[in-house]
């Protein structure tokens, strides 16, 4: 007879590993996008000139560019734990799998670190 | 010790398809397509804050016939999504779950992702 717990011997393996993080940050982030995509939609739809330089000045003003680092960050997340749950459910064979998933986050994180650098950019780097 | 003249369950076809069916594939359908999405979102971005990226590259192809297509498809899935999406946060507080629940939100968000898109299309 172990003198362990349950839950001492769960924790770690299974689905225990991460408990319900997947679910929950797929939930937390979901909610964040509703307002930022609100938010995105209704501001773009605002601008007066698409034309290169209206753009940039669009972006560089503070609250923009603040926003637009929220929604770029919570969309690169969000994605990714949304694409994953995709691959682990079509995507057969471990080794593709593990190869897919890693391959799922190095493009996400790509993705999400150049918005934000083109963001910083735009903010910091004066006119275009 | 195989037995072929098991009964089988019954599969999906044996089913009139329901329409909460297709809310569930195209909520995952749009998922990817949004994520692909995502790649277009950080090119515009990228074509604003860099002078090496063209910004009229960027609006050439948002302007092509290809290019409006998939920014029209975008625009639905981001719409669909949402409005799906917000139909899921209900079900997990434990709401709204009566088969003729589901299937009126169900029409209700069909409805509602198309007319957001018509509209912004429109505005915009």
């Amino acid at each position: 007879m172990s003198l362990r717990s349950p839950l001492s011997r769960v924790l770690g393996s299974g689905s225990a590993k991460e408990g319900t993080d997947h679910w929950w940050l797929q939930r937390v982030t979901a909610i964040a996008l509703v307002i930022l995509g609100a938010w995105f939609l209704i501001s773009l739809a605002g601008i007066e000139s698409y034309s290169a330089p209206g753009m940039h000045a669009w972006v560089a003003s503070p609250l923009n560019a603040t926003m637009l680092l929220l929604t770029s960050f919570t969309l690169a997340w969000h994605s990714m734990i949304g694409v994953q749950v995709v691959i682990e459910d079509y995507v057969h064979g471990s080794a593709m799998k593990v190869a897919s998933i890693i391959l799922n986050k190095f493009v996400h994180v790509f993705l999400g670190l150049a918005a934000v650098l083109a963001i910083l950019k735009i903010v910091l780097g004066g006119a275009a | 010790m195989s037995n072929d003249e098991r009964p089988l369950s019954p599969h999906l076809t044996i089913y009139r398809w329901p329409i909460t069916m297709t809310l569930s594939i195209l909520h995952r359908m749009t998922g990817v397509a949004l994520a692909v999405g995502l790649i277009a979102f950080v090119f515009w971005l990228t074509a604003i804050a860099y002078e090496s990226v063209s910004y009229e590259l960027f609006t050439g192809i948002a302007e092509s016939l290809l290019g409006q297509i998939a920014l029209l498809g975008w625009l639905f899935s981001f719409f669909f999504h949402l409005c799906n999406g917000i139909r899921h946060l209900i079900w997990d507080t434990g709401r709204m779950f009566e088969k003729h629940q589901a299937d009126l939100s169900a029409w209700a968000v069909l409805v509602a992702a198309v007319v957001m898109t018509i509209i912004y299309w429109v505005a915009i």
